[in-house]
């Protein structure tokens, strides 16, 4: 095999914009003509290479023809122009157990949709055990699909497609399925998959998988492909396009608020109180904002919230809860917020900002997302992903 | 590799999928593979009495078999009509009925439409054979011809799978062809010697007149006339009429897959 199993030279994929829905023929005769349709580029003149063995992701926005292109790399969609090349045995989990018939047993359906992923007979039957018991569905395999609950189905169509022993496997987003416990196995399969040097393609939102589990990425953006390198440097420059986006739209509305109070800019201090963007988890870190007050306001509420890039808020505590009398502020003047220990684990997070009258309904202003900080790994160390530590102590022994 | 390689190294899910269509269209049923013959049976029987008995429509005698009998020769055209009609109607829906997998999983999509003619193509085989152990019962000796029924009927599946493919892609652009597909067949059926002999529309037509020539160059009349030369009146069909079918045959097959070929680049975004 050659060092690089996917290769994509100059692709480009049309989609046809149709004015009415459904094409007839009785329609057609009417018009006089072919359907009249706009034309839209999903994907737009897009090279890269795929490393044997490397994990690669597929990010950017919705719209932006990371789907399309997985589609183009499964051969479900042709290009219009340029080539993909794919070597060895290729196997797409874009929907699960997608072919099952319903009236059909499950075992039937192993085989069934087993076949249409290239399986031999043979071969299925060596691995049909196994695959059941991954699926978890002994007591059920004779039992006629349509009889599944959808947890069950996608269990099954997971099983299978990953037991079919791809070199090339492509995955998208559909892995976020199933119970808790299924989605760990699920992982797992993968990460063997990974560690056995299989070649996987990654179709996701989720930077978090990018940073963790992707060697490259390629970021693309209404079909034109805005990088391809290094999955983290790549996660970072389509973070920061997201970031000027949501300031871009920031200034677009100028700030809400009564205007009393206005900040000045936000900052990460580490314990020595420099300013750092980048810190490590367990670090004593302090959050700080600068405001001026331009008329004296009295016992104003500060808050800080922590995002991740994704928007989850993870957390966001101010004065009023904590019990803090603020007092009179006039002139300017710097909040903090010191965190002895930074529990926050490996990602990008985004800090944000607010000042508000004591009942906490007006807004004199805010800062939001403001500024970006990173967090890389340090004590505890944690790298199973989530967004943050519990700082647990273990203790392992015999019971009482 | 090329495309023929490719589909050639499918057998499996070719075979598969003929089974999922085979099992899918009769599982659920309480009489099961009976449905099959229920259907041509009841057919039958209603031709039978209607052209046979209140019409009193004359079947040919065969020659030189020395048979008359309406119902075998009214099912020696009719079997592979309904194989006709079926593979086209089920053909025509293949794609659309599939839309799911055509839109999430990769195969060369001709094998979908191949493995539901080949799931008609067996209901047939099954038909013919009971059609032959009939004809067998009331002393027809049709044992020595059946290999020239065997590629009689090779012929017609190049026929019918020609036609499907186009058929089937069409359909995915076209949505409303199905209705048009009803009426065609309808008229198609009326237009072949299959409920009445041949003789009834030469008699009407002068010989060198263009309804007749039309009439002969029906790929369905030919058909017909063929099996029923082997299999009711136990002679060769005339040379040139066998030439015109394996043309004809070969031809569908090769349009038809021009035509598929020509539409199924879009063919999981159109679904």
């Amino acid at each position: 095999m050659s060092e690089h199993p996917i290769e994509v030279r100059d692709v480009s994929k049309r989609f046809r914009l149709y004015h009415e829905r459904n094409q007839s023929v009785k329609a057609a005769i009417m018009r006089g003509g072919r359907a009249r349709y706009e034309e839209f580029w999903a994907l737009d003149d897009v090279s890269f290479d795929v490393k044997e063995g490397s994990t690669f992701a597929l990010v950017g926005e919705n719209g932006s023809g990371k789907s399309t292109m997985l589609k183009c790399l499964a051969k479900i969609l042709r290009p219009d122009k340029g080539t993909i090349s794919v070597e060895g045995k290729l196997s797409a989990l874009l929907e699960l157990g997608a072919g099952f018939h319903p009236e059909l047993s499950g075992r039937e359906n192993v085989f069934l949709n087993g076949s249409i992923l290239g399986l031999s007979k043979r071969e299925l039957e060596r691995r049909f055990d196994e695959i059941v018991e991954f699926a978890g569905l002994h007591r059920f395999i004779d039992m006629p699909v349509k009889n599944y609950s959808s947890g069950m189905y996608v269990r099954l169509g997971f099983s299978v497609a990953i037991n079919v022993d791809p070199d090339v496997l492509l995955i998208d987003e559909v892995l976020a399925v199933g119970d808790e416990e299924f989605q760990r196995k699920c992982l797992e399969r993968v990460a063997e998959l990974r560690a056995a040097g299989k070649t996987i393609v990654v179709v996701t939102h989720s930077l978090m998988t990018v940073r963790s589990l992707c060697d490259e990425a390629v970021w693309l953006e209404r079909g034109r492909m805005r990088e391809w390198g290094k999955a983290d440097q790549v996660a970072d420059a389509y973070l920061g396009q997201v970031h000027v986006d949501l300031q871009a739209q920031e200034s677009a509305h100028p700030r809400p608020g009564m205007g009393k109070v206005r900040f000045v800019r936000l900052e990460l201090l580490d314990a020595s109180g420099r300013p750092v963007d980048q810190v490590c988890t367990g670090d004593s870190v302090t959050f700080r904002a600068h405001y001026e007050a331009t008329e004296p306001v009295e016992d104003p509420v500060f808050s800080f919230s922590v995002h991740t890039p994704d928007g989850v808020l993870v957390s966001g505590p101010n004065t009023k809860e904590a019990e803090i009398s603020v007092g009179k502020v006039d002139g300017s003047g710097v909040v903090d917020l010191t965190v002895p220990r930074l529990l926050l684990l490996l990602g990008n997070y985004d800090l944000s900002t607010e000042c508000t009258d004591n009942t906490v309904t007006h807004s004199y202003d805010r800062l939001q997302r403001a500024f970006r900080f990173d967090v890389k790994p340090g004590t505890p160390h944690e790298t199973y992903g989530g967004l943050t530590s519990l700082d647990g102590r273990w203790s392992v022994g015999a019971e009482g | 590799m090329t495309k023929l390689q490719e589909i050639a190294s499918r057998h499996e899910l070719f075979v598969n999928l003929t089974l999922r269509e085979l099992r899918g269209k009769y599982k659920r049923s309480f009489l099961g593979w009976a449905w099959s013959l229920l259907n041509p049976l009841t057919t039958m029987l209603l031709y039978s009495f209607v052209f046979g008995f209140i019409l009193e429509i004359e079947p040919e005698t065969g020659d030189p078999s020395g048979l008359k009998n309406f119902p075998l020769y009214l099912l020696c055209g009719l079997l592979p009509f309904n194989f006709l009609a079926m593979s086209l109607n089920g053909g025509m829906g293949s794609l659309i009925g599939n839309s799911n997998l055509i839109k999430k999983t990769y195969f060369p999509r001709e094998i979908m439409v191949g493995a539901n003619t080949a799931s008609w193509l067996v209901s047939f085989l099954i038909e013919m054979t009971l059609l032959v152990v009939a004809l067998l019962i009331v002393g027809n000796g049709v044992l020595v011809w059946l290999p020239a029924v065997l590629v009689l009927m090779a012929l017609q599946t190049m026929f019918v799978l020609g036609l499907a493919l186009a058929l089937s892609a069409a359909a995915v652009y076209f949505r409303d062809l199905e209705h048009l597909l009803g009426l065609v067949l309808q008229a198609w059926f009326y237009s072949a010697p299959i409920v009445y002999p041949m003789t009834l529309v030469t008699e009407q037509l002068s010989e060198d007149s263009v309804l007749l020539t039309i009439y002969n160059l029906n790929p369905l009349t030919r058909f017909v006339t063929a099996y029923r030369d082997f299999l009711y009146s136990l002679r060769w069909p005339p040379v040139d009429e066998l030439l015109y079918l394996v043309g004809v045959s070969v031809g569908a097959l090769l349009i038809g897959y021009a035509i598929f070929g020509r539409l199924e680049g879009r063919l999981a975004e159109e679904l």
